[in-house]
């Protein structure tokens, strides 16, 4: 018989608020695994937790910020990245991590998105990619692939998608990753670096939704995306793929290209000074 | 100076140190002044993609401890009503200039319109309560800007500064006191440290873990102490109906709650928020209200018609909202009429009638020019036959 350990505390429970579980997310949903991710780099990351601010926008990864055990905020749909800005601007001593989805961040966010690239404001940004609009029942948005099936594209999606980190690249990003919600180890590793590099950082996480996206496409379950995810990720080292080829379709059997697109050290947005007219 | 740029000053006077905001006319003078401004006293200005993310960006440097503002016009507030709602639901003081234009959509960019002042009571979603002020000189507009910040600040609400055109364009002598004689209303702020809460958390029940609750009132005045980001108290904000501590509650009980203490916050403390000016009212049997650019033209026809023996008074809002309820059913009670004049088609005229159920003759104008002193004399006269 294997010996019982019982433990009082959880080694993230410095980090997350405990007494908020059970979460409200599906089983086979990969959110919390990204979650535990920015979680451990916050600890390992050396930064006072008083210091680290998450900042969510409305969805299902819009609840983040209400498990986090950090000054936290959960704001108006979309705006979480200029609501991040402020806090950032009015305190720099801060470290402002915006954590929300694909529909709150491109979409209905999708100008803040990219103007806060260009001014390459120095937050980090962590976009949950699950093809859909996972909280209101598995909606088509800007990332849903086109021709895959949504319940408001119930004969197949007819837009092209967005690929996010062309579109961050473009935007002036200082840092721009992807990475699925197998690779925790990337995931943690990289939330962790652009804690220590200054500027905008982005980082796209595709994550299952087997009860949103992967009911209307035939993908059975969490694990099943998840070994899709396995087989097809490809690296990409030093540009050896066109950032325009960057785009997903987990329907069709071609590569998930993941991996850091950029790094670069682009000086971030800084508040003009004057000297006093005297 | 003229009447944004006097709203600029007062921002500064009144120790803003953020701005976020979209150029839009008649408003533009506010973030041009602010832009020259705020990077002399080490305070930030930043020009945004648009409204919503304007009053978005205020939000979270207002959450983070600046007193910080926005200065728009009518497309653009439509734009902020939707974080309006959030500064409302999460108690996070803010500062909002409207100078309100010709309206509905893009309407009359260069010309007065007073027609925001109910969307300025209703315009976003929900049941709730704020505070409006409608200045009538640059004077009273840099005055009101000062007076703004320390409403929004002590009780935690957003504070719309419902200017129009004619106001922000009016060029006035304005006079700008000494700093010292600025007055300042400060934010509740939490009785503890951080550290000494944390140091209970062990011997907290469920349910309270010892740490600091956002949303826990403990004062008769409904406004519960503001912690900052940064500060350690590791508080929890969300536009959801949540509970003390900030955390979603689904339950038509804390809703009901929550909703209820909103606007009972600004009832309680009304008699502070209120300002209005009088002239002539002791003996009037006709009272006239207005506010604005238009209580000038009001004054001015008062005044001739008491020259003419008409037993006439001006009630004049500058604080629109809350509106002063209690004084109107007194007037209600010494006055056989009421005009109402007003830069719409008859706004702030259906609160006067609500109120005083007495007969409201209304001059109204859809907007792009003043509305001159002639129409409101007419009125009074006819209102004395």
């Amino acid at each position: 018989m294997s010996p019982v350990i019982v433990v009082d505390q959880h080694p993230l429970d410095k980090v997350i608020r405990s007494e908020r579980m059970p979460h409200i997310w599906c089983p086979g949903c990969g959110i919390g695994i990204a979650m535990r991710c920015y979680a451990q780099a916050i600890l390992d990351s050396g930064i006072p937790l008083e210091k680290h601010v998450i900042v969510s926008g409305i969805g299902c990864t819009g609840r983040v910020a209400g498990y986090m055990k950090l000054d936290s905020y959960h704001t108006t749909h979309g705006r979480a990245i200029p609501f991040a800005i402020g806090l950032k601007l009015a305190n720099p001593s801060l470290m402002v991590t915006v954590f929300s989805g694909d529909g709150d961040l491109v979409s209905i966010g999708g100008n803040h998105l990219i103007h806060a690239a260009r001014r390459n404001m120095d937050i980090k940004v962590v976009c949950i990619n699950n093809f859909n609009y996972g909280m209101t029942g598995g909606q088509a948005g800007p990332t849903t692939p086109k021709g895959a099936r949504a319940t408001t594209a119930p004969y197949g999606n007819p837009e092209l998608p967005f690929n996010l980190p062309y579109l961050m690249a473009a935007a002036g990003a200082n840092f721009v990753s992807r990475w699925t919600t197998i690779h925790i180890r990337q995931v943690k590793d990289d939330i962790g670096y652009v804690f220590q590099r200054r500027g905008f950082a982005f980082l796209e996480v595709l994550a299952p939704c087997p009860v949103g996206f992967g009911k209307s496409n035939n993908i059975e379950d969490g694990l099943e995306e998840m070994m899709l995810y396995r087989q097809r990720s490809v690296l990409v080292r030093d540009g050896d793929v066109r950032a325009d080829e960057l785009v997903i379709d987990l329907r069709e059997n071609v590569p998930i290209y993941v991996g850091r697109f950029v790094d670069r050290d682009r000086p971030p947005y800084q508040p003009m000074q004057a000297e006093v007219r005297s | 100076m003229n009447g944004d740029h006097a709203c600029a000053e007062g921002a500064i006077a009144a120790g803003c140190s953020f701005f976020g905001g979209y150029p839009i006319t008649p408003s533009t003078e506010i973030a041009e002044r602010l832009a020259r401004r705020l990077p002399e006293v080490g305070g930030v200005f930043l020009q945004m993609e648009d409204e919503l993310g304007s009053l978005a960006v205020v939000l979270g440097a207002s959450a983070a401890g600046a007193r910080a503002m926005t200065a728009t016009s009518g497309p653009g507030y439509s734009l902020m009503m939707e974080n309006l709602g959030l500064a409302l639901m999460l108690e996070i003081p803010c500062v909002l200039v409207d100078v309100q234009r010709g309206s509905p959509s893009t309407g009359l960019p260069t010309m007065p319109g007073q027609s925001d002042v109910m969307q300025t009571r209703w315009g976003t979603h929900g049941d709730f309560a704020l505070a409006a002020y409608a200045p009538w000189s640059p004077q009273e507009f840099f005055d009101l800007t000062v007076l703004a910040f320390n409403v929004a600040d002590r009780y935690r609400i957003p504070v719309v500064l419902l200017a129009d055109e004619v106001v922000g364009h009016m060029v006035e002598r304005v006079v700008i006191p000494p700093a010292e004689q600025i007055e300042r209303w400060e934010r509740k702020r939490p009785h503890r440290q951080p550290a000494e809460m944390a140091s209970n958390e062990t011997a907290a029940g469920p349910g309270n873990n010892g740490s600091f609750q956002p949303f826990l009132v403990e004062d008769d005045d409904l406004v519960p102490p503001m912690a900052h980001a940064g500060e350690g108290y590791t508080i929890h904000y969300t536009g959801l109906t949540h509970d003390e501590h900030g955390y979603p509650d689904m339950s038509a009980e804390t809703h009901q709650c929550l909703v209820t203490r909103l606007i009972e916050k600004v009832q309680r403390n009304a008699a502070k928020i209120r300002r209005t000016e009088e002239y002539f009212l002791e003996d009037a049997r006709i009272v006239v209200v207005a506010y604005g650019c238009t209580a000038r033209s009001a004054r001015r026809a008062v005044r001739q018609a008491r020259q003419q023996g008409v037993p006439v008074g001006l009630l004049r809002l500058i604080s629109i909202w809350p509106f002063p309820e209690e004084r109107l059913r007194e007037l209600a009670g010494q006055a056989d009429a009421f005009v109402v004049a007003e830069m719409n088609l008859g706004q702030i005229s259906l609160e006067v009638e609500r109120l005083a159920r007495r007969p409201v003759r209304g001059v109204f104008h859809a907007g792009g020019a003043m509305i001159p002193p002639e129409p409101i004399l007419e009125a009074i006269l006819e209102a004395a036959r």
